[in-house]
């Protein structure tokens, strides 16, 4: 069922203009404070939701923007479709920047861009019925004169996104309609207006197993018709496959990969691709082995980990990813909950004292002991935690290990940020394919 | 309405069964029925043995006194569940203490910070509050909460529902372990058969209501004895999907279910006789059974029942 695809997908090497064109985009949500940090206008930090992406959408694929949540996948088609401000880099739709444009121009741009969101439960009002929600774009961009011309172009739409005969539905309320039918008619309020582009931000994941299928077929069908180009939101690499020309794998606001579908389930480069991949449960009890699957989960936007985002659950981590204090202090609290009810756990933290230290970013960590311990003891310690666990990647990050006079020395191998590099068919950002880093 | 309608299911000590189905087949009614937490207006008949006693007769105070230490429950959304207002400390204290009102705080913390460990919530993060967790660290506290009382039965409602798909990796694989850390067993219930293969050892397939099929969850993926299984099995996406496939329709509206078969409808395979008479249930080997025609009893189809059902077709979007 997937769908002719016209050119290779990698690389930009096509002489067409792309549909859409992102440049650095950077959409930053300032974190408020407390009452008093308001009162002054201070800002408490930052939350960079989408931070520095760059890439194209062509004419007529579907682009799929693959991630967890908190990734910045979602804030990424929201700014693409101005509904939310980006903070920086330029967006360019059909050739025009779009970023910074005021609403009323942006309202116009909307009959070229639609989008399809996740709940069709919460995506349609009530009150209103199928006839007056899906013709409703209509009206707000005064397309049609009269209530009968409205009422066909609504009924020729709903035919088309399969609720026949349309008769059947245009009085009816959503509260009548299944979930897959509800999620029928806002496609069919998107197309309403003829639009090039359409968002759709995980149109099947709320849907029953049983349904997905169809509504999928459904958006491919729509595709050829309507001559539509799709940027596909979601966290389902499998609906992905069946769907997407090309795939961009975000992580904490950043793309870490990006290639043809066939390249990234076909050798996926970046580990947390792989993991991904891996973590999809398969209905095949034959199949079903132990997965090793990263531990933890998306860390907090507000502070992101130094260097590489994904590295503290990065299985094959190495020195350039970015080690810093507070994967020492994951460290210790990793091995006291797996030593639960064990009495070194009390020890241990006696030695150590109070983690809040190690929550400062840094990757050189000087870390007074309580008092009356020694920094030779905690010294000691994490050298017995290292040898009981050798393979672990966080040694991996420490370049030295001291105590030095009333406190103890952490230093980190220097961090570095990896950036998108090609790699075969596809563009990855890890040191693993860094040839400079993986040397050094 | 008739939400779930003379289901039979057995769950073995330190057994885990997968209760699977479409949204709205009654398989969290089923769920909260034998834990006896129906709602107001809600009647319950029938029998739910544990023990030898049945809960479905027990008074409510009787039956408050098992939830906890014998019969637990784990939510599908790990967001709403904890207090806000109470330190995961206390959540424990007070669950702890509501069926052992003489336990030490000293004893209390012991034991909690044991069965959050074996979650993966280190001891520095007892005295937190439910907001300084993510949401697979609230769903692993969730689950902690409930161990701590090393029930025998534990019921999970689409615990992985609303996490990301590597928080739901290790949540699954938790709650495939809970057998060999806690001795408890498991009815999961769910949507996805991806997790039913990857956690459960049988399995029980409701429609409309009904458990249509059950067995060893090997067995029931390798050879699915009823249409519905099957179609359900082919309509699952994950990566090894070469075809697109969905079921036809939608389940039946459960106030007025159809006569005969309520998947008949539906089903690829229906004859005469699965629009006429309610399947009888047949057993196929250890542990297994089906209710559909197709496995007979032979000598309970009357003539020409074996015959193809001629229906109108299903609309596109008459669906679910």
């Amino acid at each position: 069922m997937r769908p002719e695809v016209a050119e290779p997908a990698a690389g930009p090497q096509t002489d067409e203009e792309p549909l859409v064109s992102i440049r650095n985009l950077e959409t930053y949500y300032s974190i408020r404070g407390n009452f008093a940090d308001r009162l002054v206008g201070r800002e408490a930090g930052v939350v960079r939701a989408v931070d520095g992406v760059s890439l194209d959408i062509r004419r007529g694929e579907v682009l799929g923007l693959v991630g967890e949540s908190g990734s910045g996948k979602t804030t990424l088609g929201r700014t693409l479709l101005g509904l939310v401000r980006a903070t920086g880099g330029s967006v360019e739709f059909e050739g025009r920047e779009i970023t910074g444009l005021r609403e009323r121009r942006f309202r116009d741009l909307r009959r070229r861009m639609q989008v399809v969101f996740q709940d069709p439960h919460a995506s349609l009002n009530p009150a209103m019925t199928i006839a007056q929600a899906v013709g409703h774009p209509l009206q707000i961009h005064g397309l049609v004169h009269d209530h009968a011309e409205l009422r066909a172009r609504v009924a020729e739409i709903l035919e088309t996104v399969g609720l026949a005969p349309a008769e059947a539905y245009l009085d009816k309320y959503p509260g009548d309609l299944s979930g897959g039918q509800k999620q029928r008619a806002v496609i069919a309020r998107a197309l309403i207006l003829s639009p090039v582009l359409l968002v759709a931000d995980e149109p099947v994941s709320m849907l029953d197993m049983s349904v997905r299928a169809k509504i999928l077929e459904l958006m491919l069908a729509l595709k050829q018709d309507f001559e539509l180009t799709y940027l596909y939101i979601t966290h389902d690499l499998a609906t992905a496959r069946f769907f997407c020309d090309r795939i961009a794998i975000m992580y904490l606001g950043r793309i870490v990969e990006i290639g043809p579908a066939e390249a990234i389930y076909a050798d996926p480069k970046h580990p947390y691709t792989q993991a991904l991949l891996k973590a999809i449960p398969e209905p095949d009890p034959a199949k079903a082995v132990a997965r090793d699957l990263p531990r933890g989960e998306v860390p907090d936007a507000a502070s992101p980990p130094l260097g590489c985002p994904f590295h503290p659950r990065c299985p094959r981590a190495f020195e350039p990813c970015g080690w810093e204090s507070r994967d020492l202090h994951d460290l210790l609290e990793m091995r006291w909950a797996g030593l639960a009810g064990d009495p070194r756990v009390e020890q241990e933290q006696r030695i150590v004292g109070d983690l809040a230290a190690l929550d400062r970013p840094s990757s050189e960590v000087r870390f007074s002991p309580p008092r009356g311990r020694q920094p030779q003891e905690v010294v000691s310690l994490l050298e017995r935690v290292r040898a009981e666990d050798p393979e672990e990647p966080f040694w991996r990050g420490v370049e030295r290990l001291e105590a030095a006079g009333t406190h103890l020395a952490l230093v980190f191998h220097e961090p570095r940020e990896p950036r998108l590099e090609p790699v075969g068919d596809s563009e990855v950002a890890c040191h693993l394919y860094d040839e400079s880093a993986a040397s050094g | 309405m008739r939400a779930v309608d003379g289901v039979t299911l057995d769950i073995g000590e330190s057994e885990v069964v997968g209760l699977v189905g479409e949204s709205g087949c009654g398989k969290s009614t089923l769920g909260r029925g034998i834990l006896g937490l129906l709602p107001l207006g809600a009647r319950a008949d029938g029998e739910v043995l544990y023990g030898g006693r049945n809960l479905v007769m027990l008074p409510p105070k009787e039956l408050r006194r098992l939830a906890g230490p014998d019969l637990g429950l784990v939510f599908q959304e790990p967001m709403t569940r904890l207090n806000p207002l109470l330190r995961i400390s206390d959540h424990f204290r007070e669950t702890l203490k509501q069926h052992e009102a003489n336990l030490s705080d000293a004893e209390v913390k012991r034991r909690s910070l044991e069965t959050l460990g074996r979650m993966g919530i280190p001891p520095t993060r007892f005295n937190q509050y439910p907001h300084e967790f993510s949401g697979g660290m609230r769903q692993r506290i969730m689950i902690a909460l409930a161990l701590v009382l090393r029930p025998k039965l534990l019921v999970a409602d689409e615990p992985t529902t609303s996490l990301d798909v590597i928080v739901e990796g290790q949540i699954l694989a938790l709650l495939a372990d809970l057998k060999r850390n806690f001795g408890t067993a498991l009815l999961l219930i769910t949507h996805n058969l991806g997790i039913v293969a990857e956690a459960c050892d049988r399995m029980a397939v409701m429609y409309a209501g009904k458990i249509v099929e059950e067995g060893p969850v090997r067995e029931v993926f390798a050879e699915p004895a009823h249409p519905y299984t099957r179609e359900l099995l082919r309509s699952t996406i994950s990566l090894e999907t070469t075809e697109l496939h969905s079921i036809p329709g939608s389940p039946p509206n459960l106030i007025d279910p159809p006569p005969g078969c309520r998947f008949h409808p539906r089903c690829p395979d229906a004859m005469r006789v699965c629009s006429l008479l309610e399947p009888i249930e047949q057993r196929l080997g250890e542990g297994r059974r089906v209710q559909c025609w197709l496995h007979g009893p032979q000598a309970r189809i009357p003539a020409d029942g074996e015959l193809p059902l001629e229906r109108e077709a299903i609309g596109v979007a008459d669906e679910a």
